[in-house]
């Protein structure tokens, strides 16, 4: 846990937890999915993240929240090394999937096991089906026969099938923002990741198709880990286990929902929750 | 783990470099060849090859003036008329023109460009030659005084070749140079025509000015286009290697040359002289498609300050 | 001196209204000059040769002076062969190389390739058949190989060029999108990036095609010519343009005719590809912007 020394208020203990007194506090059956030790990231000479530690639990959902440039979008697509397509950045420390270094895996390997969800909905310029079945014949998942079935799947599980079931050799640009969006998340789960990873997913649409993801999340969560990250304070505290408050690069706080948005340990955290900053 | 990066995205991304670094290869190969190959005359005749008009295939002696001198003139003949042209035409695409007028002018235009030089060259021989056999002489009852305009007519000519160049090259004029104007800042005609200034006044003192180097960077691309064209100035030229005053006489290009005797060449210092002209032409094209470049990205850096 | 002119007293003076309207009146009258001389070759083409596509054209062989009755049959394949070539030649080199400036390579040699490249654009065509002589004529002789290598040649710089565009003109989130699915960079772009610009891929490649194909002067001395049926690659073999030039100027009469009758058949092919690959780039553009 990152050691910021917290600015009490009467009613909180009077030191930070420790990651073995999170882990009692944690519901039973709940381990470390993805450990982060002292994670440090740069952009070229530019620090963006600076020794970041933080438990993912499997199948929870963990939300991480801050204000614009905080380092969460950073933080999250180190979590699927996302950030190595962007030349001169470079990472410190050590990320662990079950105990795997990360670092150190096959990088396509690691994105099959770690999804991602992208903030605008990126679908392929290809059928809605063909969309939901190129991850699975890349990595050679299914064969032809099986597809149908595994395309089934996972739009039921982005609470999508029913509304394209009749068209699925249309283009997927025939969906509205938050269609395509869920296609997308069905897209992501029809690899099975064993993580997925959520970057603002819901910022570019409206109220209705945000709800209904979120919806979904509730129940992704059965199969696979979810971590989000969202600029929307209210959207953590609605569908978040965990949340992790991050400012200027550092983990300030990590701890269940509960605790972040009802008794924060740390002044600057509980700041940003009642809104007198960004 | 290491083999499965090697054999596929590794293996890939190989491919691919090797392609790129084909082509500069080639680029190389190319030159080599022509430097080469035209090893013989350059030895034989230095840089006489270029000063002397003496092209003698059986006696062995090879100068190119002639070529040199045709190729020159029915450039310069083709320039002086599609600059005026073009430029006036891409004034009124850009400046005058609706949008949507404009785009499908621009685009008729632009597939001009696309017509074959053979076919070009057709309408020489069929329709020009005739046309210009008729208006000719009526022309130089005016001005047959001037030496460039002296001597017999009898229809493959200079003057005919430039005519045809003309009409080959304005496109690229046209095109490039409607685009330079289009980029010239709004502010600047907006500050021109605020002081009273009519429209023509506006385009002529003040826009074309501004996209002057874009302009001539045109006229350059043209240029290089004419020096290197074959069949259509083969087919109305005349094929004479002698140089004479006149824009009425026959004349000889240095692609034409080449086009015309290369098959037949039989000796080795013919054929070598003949790829020492293409050697010649290549300079020449490399020179001046870099100059255009040169001078057509310095008009969009002014533009975009 | 100007701003002399520019002072007027109550109004423009005659002189400067009357330059104003002459000269922009002059510039449209040159435009529409530039436009009509499409239209005019395309229409006289047509009266002089479009009768004359008859069947005999396009079967049979050209028979001696004379006689009647003899058509295009050889040159027409022998283009064929001579485009087949250049094609297999010069969009793979192109499109591979162009994947490499789009996807692959560092700014600096990008830019080395890219400065070649148009070098080898500027390469007046002679010289590139001077080149194919000198590569493949020395060793094999005149034949359909030759001219393949040259208009291959030509036809490397502009696939590269285009490659490159439509390749760099797919958005990344299409590639992150792919990546993040546990898709390698060499998948990702034979399955997603060239699928999405493949519009403009092809359209480049018919552009490019339609160049070459009218393309005379390098073959004269790699191609050469035929009389009759070339066999396989390497014999001498007649092409369409080559056939135009030779007929041109001869001095028979039959022999014109067949050449108007060609040249209306290719200019009239290559300008039907040349609208259909803009049009379909401009379509492609239009559907973007949902």
């Amino acid at each position: 846990m990152n050691p910021v020394t917290p600015k009490m208020s009467p009613n909180v203990v009077s030191e930070a937890p420790n990651a073995a007194e999170l882990e009692k506090t944690a519901p039973s059956g709940a381990s470390a999915k993805l450990r982060s030790t002292k994670l440090n990231f740069y952009y070229s000479s530019f620090q963006a993240l600076h020794e970041i530690s933080l438990d993912v639990h499997a199948n929870k959902v963990t939300a991480f929240i801050g204000p614009s440039g905080c380092g969460k979008s950073t933080f999250l697509r180190t979590m699927n090394r996302m950030n190595e397509t962007i030349k001169g950045t470079r990472v410190e420390g050590e990320i662990l999937l079950d105990n795997e270094n990360i670092l150190e895996m096959e990088v396509s390997h690691l994105r099959r096991r770690v999804g991602m969800v992208f903030q605008r909905p990126n679908p392929f310029p290809k059928s809605i089906f063909d969309n939901v079945a190129y991850g699975p014949r890349i990595n050679g998942m299914a064969s032809r026969s099986e597809m149908a079935e595994r395309v089934e799947k996972s739009l039921r599980r982005a609470a999508l099938w029913d509304e394209v079931k009749d068209k699925l050799h249309k283009s997927a640009f025939d969906l509205s923002g938050g269609q395509q969006q869920r296609l997308c998340i069905a897209r992501a789960l029809a690899v099975e990741p064993e993580v997925l990873l959520l970057d603002e997913p819901c910022s570019a649409l409206d109220p209705i198709a945000t709800a209904k993801i979120e919806e979904l999340l509730f129940q992704i969560k059965d199969a696979c880990t979810v971590v989000i990250v969202t600029h929307n304070m209210q959207q953590a505290a609605r569908v978040a286990d965990y949340t992790g408050f991050f400012l200027l690069g550092k983990l300030i706080e990590f701890d269940s929902t509960e605790v972040i948005f009802k008794t924060p340990k740390v002044k600057a955290t509980e700041d940003y929750i009642t809104g007198r900053f960004g | 783990m290491l083999r499965r990066v090697l054999s596929g995205d590794g293996l890939a991304q190989f491919i691919v470099f090797l392609s790129a670094t084909a082509i500069l290869a080639l680029t190389a190969l190319l030159v080599w060849e022509l430097w080469s190959h035209s090893g013989p005359s350059r030895a034989k005749f230095g840089f006489d090859f270029l000063r002397t008009s003496t092209w003698d295939p059986v006696a062995g002696v090879f100068g190119a003036l002639p070529y040199i001198y045709g190729t020159v003139v029915t450039s310069a003949v083709a320039l002086l008329i599609a600059i005026p042209f073009g430029v006036g035409a891409a004034i009124f695409l850009a400046e005058l023109a609706p949008p949507r007028l404009s785009d499908a002018m621009t685009f008729l235009i632009e597939l001009l460009a696309a017509v074959p030089s053979v076919i070009f060259g057709l309408m020489g021989i069929f329709v020009l030659l005739p046309l210009l056999l008729k208006v000719i002489p009526g022309f130089k009852d005016a001005a047959g005084f001037l030496p460039i305009f002296s001597g017999p007519f009898y229809g493959p000519s200079l003057l005919s070749a430039g005519i045809v160049l003309s009409i080959m090259v304005a496109p690229f004029i046209i095109s490039v140079s409607r685009e330079v104007l289009l980029a010239v800042p709004k502010d600047l005609r907006e500050a021109a025509l605020a002081l009273g200034a009519t429209r023509w006044e506006t385009t002529w003192d003040i826009v074309v000015p501004f996209a002057r180097r874009g302009i001539m960077g045109s006229v350059f691309l043209a240029l290089a286009r004419a020096l290197g064209e074959t069949m259509a100035v083969t087919m109305v030229v005349g094929n004479t290697p002698k140089i004479a005053a006149s824009l009425l006489a026959p004349g000889y290009s240095i692609a034409a040359v080449i086009a015309n005797e290369f098959v037949e060449a039989t000796t080795d210092l013919h054929i070598s002289s003949l790829i020492e002209l293409g050697l010649v032409l290549f300079g020449l094209t490399i020179v001046l498609n870099g100059a255009a470049r040169l001078l057509i990205l310095a008009t969009s850096g002014r533009a975009s300050r | 001196m100007r701003a002399a002119a520019f002072q007027t007293a109550g109004g423009l003076s005659f002189r400067r209204r009357a330059v104003n309207v002459f000269m922009l009146g002059l510039t449209g009258v040159f435009t529409v000059l530039a436009v009509s001389i499409l239209f005019f070759v395309l229409g006289y083409l047509f009266v002089q040769g479009g009768f004359s596509l008859n069947w005999n054209f396009f079967t049979k062989l050209p028979v001696p002076v004379g006689e009647t009755g003899g058509g295009m049959a050889n040159a027409l394949v022998g283009s064929a062969k001579v485009l087949l070539l250049a094609t297999c030649i010069g969009v793979p080199i192109g499109f591979l190389a162009g994947i490499h400036l789009a996807e692959y390579s560092g700014a600096g040699y990008a830019s080395v390739i890219r400065f070649v490249t148009d070098l080898l654009n500027g390469v007046p065509s002679i010289v590139i058949g001077i080149f194919a002589y000198a590569l493949i004529v020395t060793r094999i002789g005149f034949s359909t190989l030759a001219g393949g290598v040259a208009l291959g040649v030509m036809m490397i710089p502009i696939a590269l060029r285009s490659t490159e565009e439509f390749l760099k003109s797919v958005p990344v989130s299409l590639r992150e999108g792919a990546m993040a699915l546990g898709a390698t960079k060499s998948r990702t772009i034979l399955t997603v990036v060239v699928p999405a610009a493949i519009r403009g891929l092809i359209s480049g490649m018919m552009l490019n095609l339609a160049r070459v194909a009218g393309e005379t002067a390098p073959l004269l001395f790699t191609a050469l010519g035929n009389q009759f049926w070339s066999q396989g690659w390497r014999q001498p073999t007649a092409t369409l343009p080559a056939m135009i030039y030779e007929y041109a100027k001869s001095p028979y009469e039959d022999w014109h005719r067949q050449a108007w009758a060609a040249g209306f058949m290719l200019l009239a092919l290559v300008l039907l590809v040349n609208v259909t690959a803009r049009s379909i780039i401009a379509g492609g553009l239009s559907h973007k912007t949902r």
